[in-house]
């Protein structure tokens, strides 16, 4: 009760379900090698029960930066269509864009993966492409609703005030928009752990490489080892966004009442 | 759909667009002509596929849809553009086709020809300039009529034998009885996937519904199943199935195992839990209190107000609920090739193993277009029913 800021702050941190998943996640990723041979009972005799293509914080490190990489682009991408289409000079396309997503987003995540390939070969390349693809439209539908979320009595404030358009976007529309924006960047990044997933299927080194290696080789161990992982990262990821959107909505109202 | 601006300027996009489909069609391949199903290919341009007459011929709609999209607004004027891109997309596919039967009889029956990149670029952007042109229309039938023209077209030139040539289609010829097999497998695992979500993710949003406190945590659970990238999750029930079958071997005389159809559905049934629950829970609550209440003050039992009063009023909700469900279901299934469950996933990743890309593509598109039929199917189906677009 009594004790100091930091200690406050630690202690909350440790109530969040993100630090605890998180703390699960690290160690099992830097643990799994010293983990692995002990978990024989789990398996039949005599199956290989260490992932020897690649370790495991290699796997994490390639499969997050893919899917990081991906989802930088694929936000700024989703980003800009999304106020394009909500200037003067875009509204006209705001129909097309918003049916173009809905149809985009029926197309299952293998089938566009399995696409890239003719064209990009196997590997990093077909995946990146594919993640940016179908990491846009989510962050252009959570763009979209939340700029249209702005009421319009604050955008005409906003302009009696003597905003420039560019100025009314940057300090007014983008942060009053910023929580349903960023629901939209957290299921495309939420998406595209799962994709970079399926990515191993076509040649890319990420944590589905155990699984797609464990489930063609008929080795469970590496199937159980890698979906683990992988699923905490996931969720890992989804939490600590979780955290920020809590963050991000806290703060603006905090941030008024004490102008006030 | 909100409907188009009358304006007075030209619109830019279909212009773009005809202009990326000029540059295909003049520098990019049209197709590929390979000495066999496996290795790669020499590409040709359309004109160096066809002579004169099919470069001329996509030349002229190319035009049609610039001037069309150059002139004042008139009435049905984006109707038009529709058709014409339809009729861009129609030509593509035939020219293809006509382009690889020539090629085929040239060379030995090994020889296979596949669409080149200049034929796809052409292909997407028909395709686009026709979803702009419906999205801007603003009568139903100028919205409708172009997409049907479209299908129809496409559907008499596979019909017609057109496209038989294609190397796309010489795999599906290859194997059709295996496609049937595996078509009606992706069916049987997403119909099943979808009936385990509806039963538990309904009861889990009627509970939700009924016991608004516990709809929180409800929620959450659900979420992070969501949130497990979905090949793990097909992948993490192998392992607790084959530990209950070795338990339990009775279990396996009921078909249940490790891998193959069972741990497929229980996993597309799992993925749907949320997205159903969701949906029930969100349309339950769109019903107003006060038509609950009365119903309740006429002496309806908790029974008939869910059956006369809630669920005919959350109807629209609940339809739509069921269309993104199948639809995401439609596509997870492809996965299921990968636990020897079989669907269509199985000449996709059959396909990536041999690199036999025109396999792959059967299955990717076959997954596409059949999802993309659920959801179109279904949106019609509400439309029909609830008189109001689905959004």
């Amino acid at each position: 009760m009594n004790a100091g800021p930091a200690a406050d702050g630690a202690s909350r941190l440790l109530r969040r379900p993100v630090f605890w998943v998180g703390a699960v996640f690290l160690a099992l990723t830097f643990g799994m090698h010293a983990l692995a041979p002990h978990l024989g009972f789990l398996f039949p005799e005599g199956a290989r029960l260490v992932y020897t293509r690649a370790s495991f914080p290699e796997l994490v490190a390639s499969h997050a930066l893919l899917t990081g990489a991906a989802s930088l682009v694929a936000i700024a991408i989703g980003l800009s269509a999304a106020v394009f289409a909500t200037r003067p000079a875009g509204r006209d396309y705001a129909a097309t864009l918003e049916m173009l997503s809905a149809v985009a987003q029926t197309f299952p995540p293998v089938a566009v993966l399995a696409l890239a390939v003719p064209s990009l070969g196997y590997g990093a390349l077909p995946t990146v492409f594919a993640l940016v693809l179908y990491g846009v439209l989510p962050v252009m539908g959570g763009a979209l609703a939340g700029l249209g979320s702005v009421p319009g009595a604050v955008l005409d404030a906003a302009d009696g005030a003597g905003f420039t358009p560019g100025g009314r976007l940057w300090r007014i529309e983008l942060p009053l928009a910023a929580p349903i924006i960023l629901a939209g960047i957290r299921t495309s990044v939420t998406i595209g752990i799962g994709t970079a997933t399926i990515g191993s299927t076509v040649g890319a080194l990420t944590l589905g490489s155990p699984i797609i290696d464990g489930l063609s080789g008929d080795n469970p161990a590496f199937v159980l080892q890698g979906t683990v992982l992988v699923a905490l990262f996931a969720v890992t990821v989804d939490l600590g966004f979780g955290e920020v959107e809590r963050a991000l909505v806290r703060q603006p109202s905090g941030a008024s009442s004490r102008t006030r | 759909m909100a409907a188009a601006r009358p304006g007075g300027r030209v619109d830019a996009l279909p212009l773009l667009l005809a202009a990326i489909a000029l540059a295909a069609v003049a520098f990019g391949g049209f197709i590929v002509v390979a000495p066999n199903r496996l290795l790669s290919g020499a590409p040709l341009t359309l004109w160096q596929a066809q002579g004169a007459g099919a470069p001329a011929a996509v030349l002229t709609l190319l035009a049609l849809i610039a001037t069309l999209a150059g002139l004042r607004d008139f009435r049905f004027r984006w109707a038009l553009i529709g058709l014409a891109a339809g009729a861009l997309v129609i030509a593509a596919m035939a020219l293809a086709g006509l382009a690889a039967a020539a090629h085929a009889e040239d060379a030995g029956r090994l020889t296979r020809v596949s669409l080149g990149a200049g034929f796809w670029t052409l292909l997407a952007a028909g395709l686009l300039i026709l979803a702009d042109a419906v999205g801007r229309e603003r009568s139903l039938p100028g919205k409708v009529v172009p997409v049907l023209a479209t299908g129809l077209g496409m559907a008499l030139l596979m019909a017609g034998g057109t496209l038989s040539q294609l190397s796309l289609a010489r795999e599906y010829a290859v194997r059709h009885q295996a496609y049937l097999h595996e078509l009606l497998r992706h069916l049987e695992l997403t119909g099943a996937g979808l009936a385990l979500a509806l039963l538990i993710g309904g009861a889990i949003g009627l509970m939700a519904y009924r016991r608004p406190r516990r709809a929180g945590s409800v929620f959450a659970v659900l979420d992070i199943v969501q949130t497990i990238p979905s090949l793990a999750l097909f992948a993490l029930l192998i392992g607790p199935l084959t530990a209950l079958t070795a338990l339990l071997p009775g279990l396996r005389q009921l078909g249940i195992s490790g891998i193959g159809p069972f741990p497929a559905i229980l996993a597309l049934g799992l993925y749907g839990l949320l997205p159903v629950a969701r949906g029930v829970h969100a349309g339950l609550s769109s019903v107003p209190n006060a038509v609950v209440e009365a119903a309740r003050g006429m002496g309806l039992t908790e029974a008939q107000i869910v059956r006369h009063t809630l669920v005919p009023l959350a109807l629209p909700t609940l339809f739509q609920t069921l269309r993104i469900t199948l639809v995401q279901l439609i596509g997870l299934a492809v996965l299921a090739a990968l636990i020897g469950a079989g669907g269509l996933g199985t000449f996709i990743f059959q396909g990536l193993g041999q690199t036999a890309v025109d396999l792959v593509l059967l299955g990717a598109l076959s997954a596409i277009v059949l999802a993309l039929l659920a959801d179109i199917g279904l949106r019609g189906l509400a439309f029909l029913l609830f008189r109001r677009p689905a959004r």
